[in-house]
């Protein structure tokens, strides 16, 4: 039952990363790339009827996290509560900058959400990558002290940073040249992501600006996850065992580098939707190869004393998790079914749907 | 410690109570336009779809509103509240997980498809569109009142030794005797919110003589809508809320009436009065004799236990507080029967949109219905407390162990600043919205 519903969190995770991935995407093109008032209007309409459902993914596995997993939520959520908290805020703040743009025509009003929604979009896909980071690193589970834990066991707290900036401090602080790193591989990917989601959806001017761009910020992404495979067993130091173990799980990085090394060939696709999926591929693949890599952790312990979270040690109880597998087969059946009718509905391109125009 | 208490109260009290501003406008208001939508796909007069698109701009920026500031709301039971949300998740963690997979994906997704989608819908799938996000929105306000109840009436748990609350009966969930009491009796209130504001903004058309053939329509509905809330909001379901707390939780119930000591031959009802803690009393009383043991037991003379027959330890901590929400909350309950019934009686009458002084009555009791709500809300809160789950674990043990109260009062001070923000710009558009009216479509 734990590994399925660790399973279901993790697949819920990757959909929400890859849809709302591009939507932090092109926030992020819209404040490096967006000039005219077309271009802005072309990157909205792209993503302005998706872009709630896609957040509630986010909320919606919180939800299984909290049900499936309560020691785990309680435990991070706890534990990483500034950046969380202030997670919140930037999603405050890029739902605003979407909704509230159109609502007013002044120039000035304008301009502040539209770098509201395009700031909080880049500093949101960089906290995604920090916080992947934190779960690959791990964290000081108990607060160890001289080597003495001053909470139970599976609670922690992490400040933003430490002074070094080091993921091997006792010290730690949720940035550090570790995370760092992964947090600006998430900021390209998920540009390089909401490029490919604008090209599919619009017939705007920016697309072939766009498809150099993407071109060009995927060399940088390549150089980027080869430096942070090369630096990994540095903070893992077994990156490779699942994989051995379990052969299969190579899957999870051949998705990545088809993902990776496909959108190479963005230049000459034929159709417009082939790039989205190729970014898909490799947000889907680094993820899932991710937390195959740490597999059964969910939380390692940087510490000897207290033990790693594993999906097995933060789950709950057999009759709710069973019991809760009857209404998430409704549920998702449901969903599957209001995607299907909104992406119907919101078919083609979105160069016309008047966002944001009351 | 008790720093890290109180600022963990404070901000999630802070953060609820101005989230809870939105929900309960969008549970209302959605009934209301999925009706003028409905009667315009029955009468085909085009200034029903005009209503309805009017107040789908509304409700559009309350919608958005009450989305970005519900997301704390499910976050903050880990961030500040995780050792309840470890101990207790086994179980609420059901119902909040329900209205995440249940609720929100209904809603938004189709939120995006009613607000865009009139075009390219028709205006028959543009209703059900319409239905779907009520359906949603509904929905989401049963399970939250489902975990709501398990924390007030804990039902189908066992307690593991290291403190776990286990679910042994997910059915038990649902058929608690708390649900549908709560739920009808908020979901009413919501639509009093909802009907009121509908009046007021006719009401604010007809007395500035602009608008006013929506204005009169505005108020018509409004009242219609507001009368029949406001009174099931107090009989059936308020009573039977009500009845609840006498039974599972005597001792809130004996605060929330201001009985400091049981009354020999049956309990007055307290009008006004103010909970002088000092000597245990109640200062300057206004009390009806006999009405509160007949109100709650259909009995002139039944007993109804006081404060003083309960141990100290499990009074709720802030009685005068909840004293006065309660008061508050049934007192403006009252003024909008009485306010609906004379609307509906001129309405009756055909002279409502004449009277003046009830259509500016009418504007004025704008935010009356959000402090009503507010306040019901905070009896159900005040009135649990000092326990998180009622009898079995207390308030001061759920809190987060590792989070201090610097850092707690960082972000409170933080979620202030930024919804002082979002409530102005609220404001600013809603006026805006306002004041531009609605648009006649009188294309064909």
């Amino acid at each position: 039952m734990e590994l399925f519903w660790y399973i279901v969190l993790m697949t819920m995770l990757a959909v929400y990363v890859i849809l709302d991935g591009y939507d932090f995407g092109a926030g992020i093109i819209h404040l490096f790339f967006a000039k005219t008032e077309k271009d802005k209007k072309a990157i909205t309409n792209a993503i302005g009827p998706f872009w709630d459902a896609n957040e509630v993914w986010l909320i919606a596995s919180g939800g299984i996290l909290f049900f499936a997993f309560p020691t785990l939520y309680a435990s991070s959520f706890s534990g990483f509560y500034l950046p969380l908290i202030m997670i919140l805020w930037l999603l405050i703040f890029r739902a605003i900058g979407l909704e509230l743009r159109g609502q007013i025509h002044n120039r000035i009003w304008e301009a502040i959400w539209d770098k509201a929604f395009g700031i909080s979009s880049l500093l949101l896909a960089l906290f995604f990558g920090v916080a992947l980071g934190n779960v690959v690193r791990g964290v000081n589970l108990g607060n160890v002290v001289n080597g003495v834990s001053t909470h139970e066991a599976h609670f922690f707290f992490l400040p933003l940073w430490n002074p070094t900036f080091s993921p091997h401090a006792e010290a730690l602080g949720v940035i550090d040249w570790f995370t760092l790193l992964l947090g600006v591989i998430g900021v390209i990917s998920l540009a390089i992501h909401g490029a490919n989601w604008i090209i599919f959806k619009t017939n705007s001017d920016l697309n072939t600006k766009l498809r150099k761009v993407i071109f060009n910020l995927n060399i940088v992404l390549l150089v980027l996850v080869i430096i942070s495979i090369l630096i990994w067993h540095l903070i893992e130091p077994k990156p490779f065992h699942n994989f051995f173990k379990y052969p299969w799980l190579w899957l999870f990085p051949i998705i990545t580098l088809t993902g990776l090394l496909g959108l190479f060939k963005i230049k000459s696709f034929k159709k417009d939707g082939y790039g989205f999926i190729f970014s898909s591929l490799f947000l889907f693949g680094g993820l899932t190869t991710t937390v195959s890599s740490i597999f059964p952790k969910v939380l390692p312990s940087t510490n000897d004393i207290n033990p790693d979270l594993t999906l097995y040690n933060v789950a709950a109880d057999e009759y709710g998790l069973s019991v809760g597998v009857y209404w998430f087969a409704i549920a998702i059946v449901l969903v599957a079914v209001y995607m299907f009718i909104q992406y119907k509905v919101f078919r083609g391109k979105m160069d016309d749907v008047g966002y944001g125009e009351h | 410690m008790e720093d890290m208490l109180f600022y963990d109260r404070m901000q999630f009290a802070f953060t609820i109570t101005f989230h809870y501003l939105f929900p309960q406008l969008t549970m209302g208001l959605s009934l209301i336009v999925v009706y003028f939508k409905g009667k315009y796909l029955y009468s085909e007069i085009e200034k029903y779809n005009d209503a309805a698109k009017f107040w789908m701009k509304i409700f559009a920026l309350n919608f958005a509103m009450g989305v970005v500031t519900g997301i704390p709301m499910e976050f903050q039971f880990g961030t500040n509240w995780a050792k309840f949300s470890e101990l207790t998740g086994g179980i609420i963690g059901q119902t909040l997980a329900m209205e995440g997979m249940f609720s929100f994906f209904l809603e938004s997704s189709f939120l995006g498809l009613f607000i865009f989608g009139e075009k390219l819908l028709g205006h028959k799938l543009h209703f059900v569109t319409g239905f779907l996000v009520f359906l949603g929105s509904w929905a989401s306000g049963y399970l939250i009142i489902a975990t709501h109840s398990w924390m007030q009436h804990p039902v189908g748990y066992e307690i593991l030794e290291n403190g776990r609350f286990v679910l042994n009966n997910f059915s038990a969930l649902f058929s608690n005797p708390w649900l549908l009491p709560s739920y009808f009796h908020n979901q009413l209130a919501s639509v009093i919110t909802a009907s009121f504001v509908v009046a007021a903004i006719g009401a604010f058309y007809i007395l500035n003589n602009k608008h006013s053939e929506f204005g009169k329509l505005f108020v018509k509905t409004g009242v219609g809508f507001g009368l029949v809330s406001s009174i099931l909001v107090a009989f059936p379901t308020g009573d039977l809320v009500a009845k609840n707390v006498v039974k599972h939780q005597p001792v809130t119930f004996a605060a929330m009436e201001g009985i400091f000591e049981t009354e020999e031959g049956g309990s007055e009802i307290v009008l006004i009065g103010q909970p002088n803690m000092l000597e245990q009393k109640l200062d300057n009383k206004i009390a009806v004799p006999n009405i509160l043991s007949f109100l709650t037991y259909q009995d002139w003379n039944a007993e109804i236990k006081g404060l003083n027959e309960f141990d100290k330890s499990t009074h709720p901590t802030n009685i005068p507080g909840l004293y006065y929400a309660y008061h508050i909350m049934v007192g403006l309950g009252t003024i909008f029967i009485g306010l609906m019934l004379l609307a509906a009686v001129q309405l009756f009458r055909k002279k409502l949109y004449t009277t003046k002084w009830i259509l500016w009555a009418l504007m004025f009791m704008l935010p009356f219905p959000y402090i009503a709500n507010t306040t019901g809300w905070y009896t159900a809160e005040l009135g649990r407390q000092p326990w998180l789950v009622y009898n079995l674990l207390r308030t001061a043990d759920g809190a987060s162990p590792t989070v201090s109260a610097g850092n707690t009062l960082f972000t409170l001070l933080g979620f202030i600043g930024l919804y002082l923000l979002l409530g102005l710009l609220f404001l600013m558009l809603a006026g805006k919205i306002i004041n531009k009216g609605p648009q006649l479509n009188n294309t064909h």
